[in-house]
């Protein structure tokens, strides 16, 4: 076990070099470089004129003056010491920026995977042993629309229903007295009560896609001959289900983790977009609408890197749930 | 060979033997068959491109053309006036409190539907002019979808749209088909270190959050580019991320195959390496490929509308069903104008559409599994 995790977490460090490097070229892709922007926000601002000697000192005080492997150089090892430049737009660190945003993100993927496992694994369950009944077809018809409609859409159609027929806005995750104010228990209230719209918006295509896994895995499972022993063994039924079938189809779907998590991340970006919710996906939205790079560049990273750990912990899990894992790796 | 051929047979020798007779491809199609949504799904894709190629004939007027006296009207519904179609006119006032314009129906303007009028000029597949449109009403208007905050008719800027999303869809595909067949090919049939890198390269494509990078790569398109670069920029983003899922399963059953005694025997006849990839081994995958393709198409409609509905994608006066999506982005204006949504439920259509159709391929990519 300590073998796999050393290796996994090695191989992690490749994995965010490469999420890094990438990065890092979304930074510099943008025409011009750091200082063009702020040489031409300087003279909107009527910051006066500037010299070529100013321009000079400037470009090799942010090394911009080096070649560029040795400029990516410089910004990782700035960024390992919690400093990934300034934003134009806000005038503040990017990192206090990002910061202050990450623990919304993470909980909101958090709640996300939970909620579609949790509720994932009982339905395809159900649909499973009631295969071809009424509740089996409503599930499958449930995930096809799931996969069909992309999430931002459903965002949109979910807004403007609740508007529509409720009166209720579910736009952003505090009700307006409690946006700004101190964290206290009845800010946490209300913090639960903006959170099962987004969720379940995020999380409707992976729920609907983990219902088909659970469903056809326990299906494979179920038509095996050691159920029928087990069955004219005078097993009872439920026993039987709980014991052996569901705890085997169970395994794939931990599996999935590692898909889910990119597809997550992916829509909590958009989705918070749309529904104006404080995770890092507007301010990446904000920062690339502005040309603010090195804010946009280290959202991406974040984000990217948010998955990449996310992945390795349940490859962790998992091969700590499945020995047969940590032994073929 | 075709189905019919398939059913001939059949009649003649009795179904039994007529599966062991048919070809891998005919089998696949008579399974294809027997799934009802699928072939469904297929026929209203095929509707959907055919409304695309020919939406300039059958849109009423010009997707950028204004009509300012009806800004944000709501849709025109076709009714009939004796047996012909035909739409009422609208009566305008204007609400004292907020400005707006409100369209109350008027039943005594009744417009008679005309097929088959001359109007704005358009070109059919953008090559052959022409300025026959299947209806349009000459004396009034018909805005079968309402209008946007410019006055233009959103039926037709839908039906533009989709000749748009779709192709981009398309495009996306084929681009990262060949992406994925050229380096799944090279990581499979090579294997060793080539293989293990491009495959580290493949999970980590896999491994980050493609919105992101689809957003930031985007955004860093120039602005200054024309609108025509911009589609091909926007594509070749999807793509560049979208070759990854094809590149894993061309690579998984190229090693499978490679195994195999007729590769070998092959390569003792002295074929070279293209050609036994080319002619020998991707038959043996073409079916688990197309399904995969038909998957792809409806993800890159949606990445395209999504970057499109950010403002990220595609610019006006480009018209895609995410760029029409921009004007629905918040909450005021869908209560008050709900027809800015239509543009979701085409792609909502076409996407379950297509998903279908995959599904039904699926089933059908190995015709031996179960005949």
């Amino acid at each position: 076990m300590f073998g796999f995790i050393v290796r996994r977490v090695l191989y992690m460090f490749v994995v965010l070099i490469a999420v890094s490097v990438v990065s890092f070229v979304i930074i510099e892709l943008p025409p011009g470089d750091y200082l063009t922007s702020y040489i031409v926000r300087l003279k909107q601002t009527g910051g006066g004129t500037i010299t070529e000697d100013q321009i000079a000192s400037l470009r090799k005080q942010y090394g911009l003056d080096l070649p560029m492997y040795q400029r990516y150089l410089k910004w990782m090892w700035n960024m390992i010491h919690g400093d990934m430049g300034r934003s134009f737009q806000f005038g503040e660190p990017v990192w206090d920026l990002v910061m202050q945003r990450l623990p919304m993100t993470i909980l909101l993927s958090l709640a996300t995977i939970i909620f579609s496992y949790a509720v994932a694994v009982p339905m395809g369950i159900y649909s499973a042993i009631h295969q071809y009944s009424f509740g089996d077809h409503a599930l499958t018809a449930l995930g096809f629309t799931g996969v069909a409609i992309p999430n931002f859409l459903l965002a949109l159609i979910v807004m403007f229903g609740l508007h529509r027929y409720f009166g209720l806005n579910i736009g952003g995750l505090f009700s307006p007295q409690y946006a700004t104010a101190a964290w206290s228990g009845a800010k946490v209230l209300d913090l639960l009560k903006h959170l099962p719209a987004p969720i379940l918006v995020i999380g409707l295509s992976n729920l609907a896609w983990l219902i088909r896994i659970m469903r056809g895995t326990l299906l494979d499972e179920l038509n095996r001959p050691y159920v029928a022993v087990a069955r004219s063994k005078g097993l009872k039924e439920s026993t039987l289900l709980w014991k052996y079938p569901v705890r085997i189809a169970i395994n794939p779907i931990i599996s999935t983790i590692g898909y889910s998590l990119p597809a997550i991340f992916s829509g909590s970006t958009i989705v918070s977009i749309v529904l104006n919710i404080p995770t890092i996906g507007p301010l990446l939205f904000t920062a690339l609408v502005s040309q603010d790079s090195y804010l946009a560049g280290s959202c991406v990273f974040l984000l990217s890197a948010l998955t990449v750990v996310g992945t390795l912990i349940s490859d962790i899990l998992l091969a700590y749930v499945d020995p047969r894992i940590r032994l073929v790796q | 060979m075709n189905t019919r051929a398939t059913d001939a047979l059949a009649k003649t020798m009795g179904e039994e033997e007529a599966i062991y007779v048919s070809s891998q491809w005919q089998l696949i199609r008579a399974k294809f068959l027997k799934h009802r949504l699928a072939v469904f799904g297929t026929i209203v894709v095929a509707l959907f491109y055919l409304m695309a190629i020919f939406s300039g004939f059958l849109s009423p007027y010009e997707p950028n053309e204004r009509h300012t006296d009806y800004v944000y009207a709501p849709p025109q519904s076709i009714h009939f006036s004796g047996l012909r179609p035909a739409v009422y006119g609208y009566q305008q006032t204007e609400d004292p409190k907020s400005f707006r314009r409100l369209y109350t129906v008027d039943r005594d303007k009744s417009y008679l539907l005309r097929f088959f009028v001359r109007g704005t000029k358009y070109k059919i597949l953008g090559l052959i002019p022409s300025t026959v449109h299947l209806f349009g009403v000459p004396d009034g208007t018909v805005f079968l979808f309402g209008t946007d905050r410019l006055g233009r008719d959103l039926f037709t800027r839908n039906l533009y749209s989709s000749a748009i999303s779709l192709s981009i869809g398309l495009l996306g595909v084929a681009l990262a088909f060949f992406l994925g067949c050229l380096i799944g090919g090279i990581s499979g049939f090579y294997g060793g270190l080539v293989d293990n890198v491009i495959q580290r390269m493949i999970e980590f494509l896999r491994s980050v959050p493609t919105i992101p990078l689809w957003m930031a790569l985007s955004a860093a398109l120039p602005p200054q580019w024309p609108p025509l670069r911009i589609y091909f920029g926007i594509t070749m983003i999807l793509s560049l991320v979208g070759w990854a899922g094809l590149a894993r399963v061309v690579r998984g059953k190229l090693l499978e195959l490679r195994e195999e005694d007729f590769v070998m025997a092959a390569r003792l006849a002295g074929a070279s390496d293209a050609r036994i990839i080319a002619r020998h081994m991707l038959p043996g995958f073409m079916s688990y490929l197309i399904v995969d393709v038909t998957f792809s198409i409806p993800d890159m409609i949606i990445g395209e509308t999504a970057l499109s509905f950010l403002g990220l994608g595609l610019r006006p006066p480009v018209v895609s069903w995410g760029v029409l999506l921009q004007d629905a982005q918040n909450i005021r204006t869908i209560t008050q104008q709900p027809w800015l949504l239509i543009p979701a439920l085409f792609i909502i259509v076409v996407v379950l559409m297509f998903n279908f159709v995959g599904d039904g391929l699926r089933d059908a990519a190995d015709p031996y599994k179960t005949v």
